[in-house]
């Protein structure tokens, strides 16, 4: 992989050059299935379970993680998708715009919320994502699955399950796709 | 992303191609809001928007303001019967004491056509929204009536509306029919469906047909009857009472009788089409009451969109970035 367009980043647009890889796509599923195999350990099973993904680098994450989830617990577990632009704190500071249509797909009141996304930096998106969930009930518990944790946080907020800790430059990037996880920085284009 | 953008909504063709579909793609966002159990996000606490209505209006008012309150922001509504515009002050004066209060948003409907142009001229920094002026424009009414249409045509084929993007308009045939001469929702969605890549036929009696229709993207319907057997959108109007429209006709019962949609005629349609009037509906005249009652007819689905339609253009032009083709033109 030498570049791609992130069409998803659009606010900052640019290129994403990859420098060297992290994670292969084989890693990545196995992180998925051992934070699969703690979210079923942590909570008992899965039964009041429901993953929510961010969008749009969280979503794959959260279908392949239920994948796993209702295989190996047999269950039909709900999963969701969040767009948090709505509850950023930096509209007006930069133009914000909604990726996508957010789909809750159940009353989250009594649930435990998994959230899931690709990568945890400044916190600010979880925190976000933490305002928008309680629009849709109140949740028993919220926890965090990231598949890389790369740092530089600005709020106290933490993850309950990682794929990868992944010591960065704050001007680094991290991008997470289908051919796994890789290290690289943003140019113009 | 450095393309245009548009400061104002002051025309449909503000925003053009791209503009239309970003604005069609947020409000599905928004949409989605709406169907929450609390139907509100705190997107745009802190700003304050004013609606200076110099017209009567009851859906678009409480629509727009309802939109604002639903981004969390604080509404400020001028009743002009009740304001110093009474006294005799101006509409620049009014303008500037409500900037002066550092209002982020002015949503202005006034009869004359170009009004909120001219306001867009004298704010220094708030945004201004056209809800209607004059015979000119209504840009957010064009707007919910294309993304009303969407969501039909995205619920007949089962999938989601925005996973059908603009291309559900290629081609889309679109007859409007009634009061054009005096209709600024006609000029909108003129210029937004064909932007859209939809063809547009308008029908009309020749006496409420605009002056000139040159360079108008459009064709006017030799045979009613026959043009709405070929159309996919039926976009009715309103016959303007209030700007004299009563004097263009022999009589209401002629103009019914001809140009109106009544259960006869609605037979001619084909059965998918769908028929849009942006309100307030005159049942038996242009529209009889049975026809306003049937499912094809999707009024009350253009008036629950216009919020979140709404909700786009103020999140857009206050939060986000809209698209659009330029800056105002500077007109003296």
């Amino acid at each position: 992989m030498a570049e791609r367009e992130r069409s998803h980043t659009r606010p900052l647009g640019g290129v994403f050059v990859a420098h060297s890889q992290v994670l292969t796509s084989a890693d990545v599923q196995r992180a998925l299935t051992r934070m699969s195999h703690e979210i079923v350990e942590r909570n008992g099973g899965v039964q009041d379970v429901v993953l929510v993904g961010l969008q749009t680098g969280g979503v794959p994450l959260a279908t392949k993680m239920s994948e796993i989830l209702n295989q190996i617990e047999d269950a039909k577990i709900a999963t969701g998708s969040l767009d948090v632009a709505f509850y950023r704190d930096d509209i007006g500071l930069r133009p914000v715009l909604p990726e996508a249509v957010t789909d809750i797909p159940v009353d989250l009141a009594g649930r435990v919320v998994v959230l899931v996304d690709d990568v945890l930096f400044t916190g600010r998106t979880i925190r976000a994502a933490l305002n928008a969930l309680s629009d849709f009930g109140r949740a028993r518990a919220i926890q965090l699955a990231v598949m890389v944790d790369r740092g530089h946080r600005e709020l106290p907020i933490r993850p309950d399950y990682v794929g990868k800790n992944l010591p960065t430059r704050r001007e680094e990037m991290v991008d997470v796709g289908e051919d796994g996880v890789w290290i690289g920085t943003l140019e113009d284009k | 992303m450095t393309g245009a953008t548009s400061q104002h909504l002051l025309s449909v063709a503000d925003l053009g191609t791209d503009g239309i579909a970003e604005v069609l793609r947020v409000a599905e966002a928004f949409a989605e809001v709406e169907r929450r159990s609390v139907p509100k996000v705190p997107t745009l606490r802190g700003k304050v928007v004013a609606t200076l209505f110099f017209e009567e209006s009851t859906r678009t008012r409480l629509s727009f303001e309802t939109a604002a309150k639903r981004l969390s922001a604080d509404v400020l509504s001028l009743a002009v019967a009740s304001s110093s515009v009474k006294k005799g002050e101006s509409l620049r004066d009014t303008v500037e004491t409500v900037e002066a209060m550092g209002i982020d948003a002015v949503i202005i409907r006034h009869s004359s056509s170009g009004a909120p142009h001219q306001v867009a001229r004298w704010v220094e920094r708030a945004r201004v929204i056209n809800a209607g002026d004059g015979w000119h424009e209504h840009p957010t009414q064009a707007l919910l009536d294309c993304f009303t249409v969407r969501q039909v045509l995205a619920e007949r084929k089962g999938v989601a509306p925005q996973e059908l993007g603009i291309d559900c308009f290629d081609g889309l045939r679109v007859l409007i029919v009634g009061d054009v001469r005096h209709s600024r929702v006609a000029r909108s969605e003129v210029l937004a469906y064909t932007a859209l890549g939809a063809q547009v036929t308008l029908a009309a009696p020749g006496s409420l047909l605009p002056p000139s229709l040159e360079g108008w993207p459009v064709e006017v319907a030799g045979d009613f009857d026959a043009a709405l057997g070929d159309a996919d959108v039926v976009s009715l109007l309103r016959l303007q009472a209030e700007r004299g429209s009563g004097s263009y006709v022999p009589s209401l019962r002629e103009y019914t009788a001809r140009w109106g949609l009544t259960a006869r005629r609605v037979e001619r349609l084909a059965d998918h089409a769908i028929v849009t009037h942006p309100g307030p509906m005159l049942r038996g005249v242009e529209i009889a009451s049975d026809v306003a009652d049937m499912p094809r007819t999707v009024v009350t689905q253009q008036v629950s969109n216009g919020v979140a339609v709404r909700m786009a253009i103020l999140f857009l032009l206050l939060g986000g970035e809209l698209p659009g083709v330029g800056e105002v033109p500077a007109v003296a």
